[in-house]
């Protein structure tokens, strides 16, 4: 029971951690709710899908091939999309949805609404301390922390992170300093949806298939999650997703024939926090203390 | 007949000096004519469901642009409104058998109450928190309503068989259309920043723009920001029973995102912080995209309304309303009128307008 609610929360919380950094960094840099950003994963999702089992390729391309191309797609969107009425803050937004519902609208014609699954990258257990634990639950626990551990390394150690953090702290300032701002957000936007589809690669095999409609689910939950964390706070989005993660798999666990209860707690959780709280668990509450 | 153009001779100086110069207010005056002379172009049932349905899903809209667009707290869960009017509507019908007249009524008191309660932990937060946090509550209803027993709250099915709300279909259209225009007038007067009677659009304005400088003024700005809740709140849940008793059920659908998204859908489609971008955004978006379904592109309906949304945004991002009103309509420098965009000099102190 308790190995089970452990395993549930590191899986799960490694994807929402991914995905939750994606739109933590896009909201930060940018102060943009990317809303399609979980739609850019279900994309992903079908993209490996296509290549790995419809065209036969091996995993390992097809899953590059799509992080690679679901990036770019996100640099052309915010070239494209976003850039040009990125001072109407009620148009980005709508405009983030309009994606989001766009993809889901696309992808229904191309792949039908019969549920598809994308083979695991690794079928094996493991025994940990006795229970057996699957090789595709370490694997995503693996990767979430090297993803979270690179984009650490790019903001603080590279000129591009600088960059990225000056955009951040005050987009006027990093204009006269001679950063181009646009380029910067086109690049963290494309970062954003990378992260979004490497999260595409481990969560809809835990969602149980990939459909059309299976980015809405995770989308609020990553929304509880960087509320939480304090929003454009890396270090708390990491945090809160293993906390909604362990809500979840508590809720998953105690309710098993109402599975559709731990949205709700998850949410109940946020606005508990949120009414002790007001700025989640890592914000700040004036811009400029935020670094 | 003196004493009959008497009567007149107000109303008409107003149409002759105050609309008829006006091009966007001349189009409303049709537009709304147009929306009272429907049943006469054409009864069919298709078109006259589309355009009841139009109407509450304006109140709707509307209202999101009263709590959101005026006020500023953008919500992302306006379907809490919605859904709380049509459930307690039907369950005070499920259980006690109420006539819809008291049903409608009671729900939207009901579904107004639950927007207050819940509208006080979001009353301190910073906007982008705000609006997620008002997402939280239709998610969390929905689950509760999905889980309580069927014979107690309709289960996941929702609750059917509610009595309709008029006999026939035209009785339907002309309820909703009188209910909504009146809906839409008192919003449009509470909002209004340049209102003698009412301070509520300046207050509401200004809470907006700069919350700390509206406290500093001594605007208790809490207990304005309940007040653009509860408004909202009601007109929201009005539109969310009477569409209940219109379609005969209520499901657990209304309090679903979708349902949230598509008020901010068509607000910031026709023109955030304007109460005819609202009515534009749904009578155009909405009807066209639904007609849609007439044609044999029918699968591709909701692509082609993303599409549309898009191409719109990129070219006219404050909203397809404002900017057709900015091409209509010029602002004279000196005076603050509006004249229509082809003339050259002010209709009422002279100055050029160029």
């Amino acid at each position: 029971m308790i190995e089970r609610i452990i395993v549930l929360t590191l899986v799960k919380g490694s994807t929402y951690a991914i995905l939750a950094s994606g739109i933590a960094l896009i909201y930060g840099v940018g102060r943009i709710i990317n809303l399609a950003h979980t739609a850019f994963m279900m994309l992903a999702a079908y993209g490996i899908w296509y290549f790995a089992v419809s065209s036969g390729w091996g995993m390992a391309e097809s899953i590059a091939v799509t992080v690679v191309g679901t990036g770019l797609l996100g640099l052309v969107v915010y070239r494209f999309l976003l850039n040009r009425i990125r001072e109407h803050h009620a148009a980005v937004l709508l405009m983030t949805i309009a994606l989001g519902m766009a993809i889901q609208e696309i992808i229904s014609p191309l792949f039908g609404s019969t549920p598809l699954s994308i083979p695991l990258l690794m079928k094996g257990t493991t025994m940990i301390l006795g229970f057996p634990v699957r090789d595709q639950y370490l694997l995503t626990l693996g990767v979430a922390t090297g993803f979270v551990i690179l984009l650490w390394l790019l903001l603080s150690k590279t000129k591009l992170g600088i960059g990225i953090r000056a955009v951040a702290q005050d987009p006027e300032i990093a204009n006269l300093m001679g950063i181009s701002v646009s380029t910067i957000l086109m690049i963290t936007v494309g970062i954003g949806t990378a992260l979004a589809a490497v999260a595409g690669i481990f969560l809809p095999p835990l969602e149980g298939g990939l459909v059309n409609y299976m980015w809405l689910p995770p989308l609020t939950m990553v929304l509880v999650v960087i509320i939480l964390g304090g929003l454009g706070s890396l270090k708390g989005a990491f945090i809160a997703a293993f906390f909604v993660a362990l809500i979840e798999a508590l809720a998953v666990t105690s309710f098993p024939t109402h599975g559709y209860l731990s949205n709700a707690f998850a949410m109940l959780a946020m606005v508990i926090v949120l009414a002790v709280r007001p700025q989640g668990m890592f914000g700040t509450l004036f811009e400029e203390e935020r670094l | 007949m003196s004493e009959l153009l008497q009567l007149f001779r107000r109303p008409l100086k107003e149409f002759r000096w105050g609309i008829l110069p006006v091009p966007g207010r001349l189009l409303a005056i049709i537009f709304f004519v147009f929306l009272f002379i429907f049943p006469l172009i054409t009864s069919h049932g298709y078109p006259m469901y589309l355009m009841t349905i139009a109407a509450l899903f304006t109140i709707f809209a509307v209202s999101w642009d009263v709590l959101s667009g005026y006020s500023g707290q953008v919500s992302f869960g306006h379907a809490l409104f919605f859904g709380g009017g049509a459930y307690g509507s039907a369950l005070l019908y499920m259980h006690l058998g109420w006539p819809p007249a008291v049903t409608i009524l009671l729900g939207t008191l009901i579904g107004t109450g639950i927007g207050v309660v819940t509208c006080f932990p979001a009353l301190r937060l910073r906007p982008p928190y705000l609006s997620l946090l008002t997402m939280a509550f239709p998610i969390i209803l929905e689950r509760i309503v999905r889980s309580i027993p069927k014979d107690l709250a309709g289960g996941n099915y929702g609750i059917r068989g509610l009595p309709e709300l008029a006999g026939s279909a035209i009785e339907s259209y002309y309820i909703c259309l009188v209910v909504m225009v009146i809906s839409v007038l008192i919003m449009w007067k509470l909002t209004d920043a340049g209102s003698k009677y009412v301070r509520t659009g300046l207050i509401f304005h200004a809470i907006r723009e700069d919350e700390i400088s509206a406290r500093a003024t001594g605007i208790n700005t809490i207990r304005y920001k309940i007040l653009a809740f509860a408004i909202a709140g009601f007109f929201a849940s009005l539109a969310g029973a009477m569409y209940a008793h219109y379609q005969t059920l209520a499901s657990p659908a209304y309090f679903s995102l979708v349902q949230s998204f598509l008020a901010i859908i068509w607000v910031v489609f026709g023109g955030i912080v304007s109460i005819y971008g609202a009515v534009v955004g749904v009578y155009s978006l909405y009807v066209v995209t639904d007609f849609i379904r007439l044609t044999p592109a029918a699968s591709y309906q909701m692509l082609i309304m993303t599409i549309i949304i898009i191409l719109i945004l990129l070219f006219m991002p404050e909203g397809i309303a404002v900017w057709i009103r900015d091409k209509l309509e010029r602002e004279c420098p000196r005076c603050k009128l509006n004249n229509a965009a082809w003339r050259k000099e002010c209709r009422a102190c002279g100055a050029s307008l160029h």
